[in-house]
């Protein structure tokens, strides 16, 4: 049976949830688990109708622990597989991102962040689980995350979430804040025929040759789905090349972990995406994401307008951290400033990055975002550096 | 040649299992393995496609069951399993599931996944190996830990009501609920066949024998003597109301407590696709 309405090819005025939810479908997204909340719920309602349009599944669990239990198990079975949230549900998923990033499960988790911490402002946005989505879970392992800035990059972003987990094999974030969850924004969706959609690396050999959790060189091992002929154990005990568990050697478990980390860090350049805004000249740049961008692109250009040289370096990418572009922008600016939606996350890796260069940090809490002639003002105390 | 490597030579089930990691980690007189034998020989008279079965289980000493089996298996985290397994099942409707796990990972940390599971009637077919208490932690007090025994974490006597697990099931929804022990090796074989021939949630007790933790601590002598206890006190009564079937010292009342038919969510789900898709082409 052909499927109708897959990829809603055209100009749309359409909230950012919605858009997300779109660009999901138009990945390939055939699979949603999820638990309502506040102010991600528009992505399940729009995925509980669409999903049943274009003959994937949606399935409303009772938690967020099931839902991405849900979703894990989905991807082995061989969809494409998401779920959506904010910060409390994104808490209790961290379980199972963990048991995704050991078992090396292709997967995507929206966060659409609110005021925390705990149940904190529901209807409020906020940035406050960026650190979360990188060591939300015990243990090291290496996740990719994307920050959207407006209701098209929900859209692009959500597509490119799937591509990289399909990529990877890792739990890749979208970590929209409310404000561009909520957002209503024209969108254009473009012809399936130039959307890239990236699948996952699929075993070359019969299933007694195959090793499942052998990596190739780009450290990711192909992937057989469950019901394949392949015969496949996955465990989130520490396990060998063979999938079975070995606890007790210490080599097995720094080589597994090892490789978790290093196949985002040594890919990184391929994943990472950042985007300039005046800053081949500039003395001060601000370094931010999401809305925080946005207020940003007026405060840089007031301060040229005042004869201030400032750029801004927005991250597309929160994880894995951009940090040569970051060490390389600190390199020729006099100062940074990192304007926040939460109380000091993401300035702490760009601190790192920038090494000796000073770094003005300002927060935002309470759901306002930041105002174009307060980032302005830092910028003008920063280029005095 | 090793044991291992005679029973793979030889054995008639031994393509059903990962011998390569034999030996497993059951201790002696342990019903675990009586119930993988059970689940395995179910397979075996069924015929199962090993390609298209997926075994899923959680943590504890009866997790490691997803391990041995010579299928497609994920083994959970602590709780997950059915949680997990729903998404494997909606996914992929080609594949048959079952759940092996026990009373802690599926009634304590996992209960709300399992009565979810019930009442939405996902087809997959659940065992639960029923042995008392934590086992693999070492001996704590579980969901279904009598009244007034003693585990590690209640050295005084349990003073909490343990779940009726055929009670539990019957009320969430499912639509073949039995209890058997790991005495009733044939009776237990069938009611596996039989619920992994037919549609819905179904689930299977196991009272399983646990010497050397929770029987030890409880005065159940050794693995034969608590063999012959389960032989003494259980009694096979078909149709019993699963609400009177508790289980105590004195008697197990074991059977199939439940048979019914009732749409699946995979049923439902379908029907409602071939609803939308033809007003789509109409519309």
């Amino acid at each position: 049976m052909t499927m109708q309405r897959e990829v809603l090819t055209g100009k749309h005025l359409m909230q950012g949830d919605v858009a997300c939810a779109e660009g999901a479908i138009a990945a390939g997204c055939r699979f949603f688990a999820g638990y309502p909340i506040t102010p991600a719920t528009e992505i399940a309602e729009r995925m509980s109708r669409r999903m049943v349009e274009v003959g994937g599944i949606y399935v409303q669990m009772e938690d967020e622990l099931a839902s991405m239990a849900a979703v894990i198990g989905a991807s082995w079975a061989g969809a494409k597989a998401m779920t959506a949230t904010s910060g409390p549900g994104f808490s209790l998923m961290q379980e199972n991102i963990g048991l995704a990033a050991m078992t090396e499960t292709p997967c995507v988790v929206v966060n659409i962040m609110r005021g925390a911490p705990s149940t904190g402002q529901p209807t409020e946005p906020g940035q406050q689980d960026v650190m979360q989505a990188q060591w939300g879970s015990h243990g090291d392992y290496g996740v990719i995350a994307f920050a959207p800035s407006s209701v098209q990059e929900m859209f692009d972003l959500t597509i490119e979430c799937f591509n990289m987990a399909e990529t990877y094999r890792v739990p890749t974030f979208l970590l929209a804040d409310g404000f561009i969850g909520h957002l209503w924004e024209r969108v254009i969706i473009p012809p399936p025929e130039e959307i890239k959609i990236v699948e996952r690396k699929k075993p070359t050999v019969p299933p007694e040759k195959y090793v499942p959790f052998r990596p190739d060189d780009d450290l990711v091992p192909p992937m057989a789905n469950f019901g394949d002929g392949y015969k496949v154990h996955v465990t989130g005990l520490t396990h060998d090349e063979h999938g079975y568990p070995r606890t007790d050697d210490p080599k097995v478990q720094f080589e597994l972990v090892q490789r978790l980390c290093e196949k985002i860090r040594k890919n990184a350049d391929k994943i990472v995406k950042t985007e300039e805004f005046m800053l081949e000249d500039a003395d001060v740049a601000v370094i931010a994401y999401g809305i925080a961008s946005r207020a940003s692109i007026s405060a840089v250009r007031k301060a040229r307008e005042a004869g201030v040289k400032a750029g801004l370096l927005r991250l597309v990418t929160v994880w894995p951290f951009p940090e040569k572009t970051v060490a390389e922008l600190a390199n020729r600016v006099k100062a940074i400033v990192v304007p926040e939606m939460n109380y000091g996350q993401i300035v702490r890796e760009v601190e790192r990055a920038a090494k000796e260069t000073p770094v003005y940090f300002l927060p935002k809490l309470g759901g306002e975002p930041h105002k174009p002639s307060e980032i302005f003002e830092v910028l003008r105390r920063a280029e005095k550096t | 040649m090793t044991v291992t490597q005679e029973f793979e030579a030889h054995h008639p089930l031994a393509k059903y299992l990962r011998t390569e990691r034999f030996p497993h980690i059951w201790c002696e007189g342990c019903g675990n393995g009586i119930i993988l034998g059970c689940f395995v020989r179910a397979l075996d008279e069924l015929k199962i496609d090993m390609d298209k079965l997926v075994v899923v289980s959680g943590i504890g000493c009866i997790g490691r069951a997803a391990g041995y089996v010579r299928c497609d298996s994920f083994h959970t985290t602590h709780g997950r399993p059915i949680a997990l397994a729903t998404g494997i099942r909606l996914a992929n409707p080609k594949l048959t599931i079952a759940v092996i796990s026990g009373d802690g990972d599926l009634f304590a940390i996992g209960g709300n996944h399992f009565i979810h599971a019930a009442r939405r009637n996902i087809d997959m077919t659940v065992i639960c190996s029923n042995n008392f208490n934590y086992g693999m932690t070492g001996g704590q007090l579980g969901p279904t830990t009598p009244l007034l025994s003693y585990t590690t974490t209640s050295p005084y006597g349990n003073i909490e009501h343990p779940f009726n697990l055929v009670h539990l099931a019957a009320a969430a929804g499912a639509v073949y609920v039995a209890r058997w022990t790991a005495l009733h090796v044939q009776r237990l074989t069938e009611s596996i066949k039989k619920a992994l021939q037919k549609k819905g949630f179904k689930f299977i007790e196991v009272v399983s024998p646990c010497p050397e933790i929770y029987g030890r601590r409880n005065k159940f002598g050794k693995a034969i003597d608590m063999m012959r206890w389960l032989k003494d006190v259980s009694e096979i009564r078909h149709g019993y109301d699963p609400s009177e079937a508790e289980i105590t010292r004195e008697r197990i009342v074991v059977g199939e407590f439940v048979d019914i038919e009732k749409p699946t969510y995979e049923e439902l789900l379908q029907k409602q696709f071939f609803k939308i898709q033809e007003k789509l082409k109409g519309g």
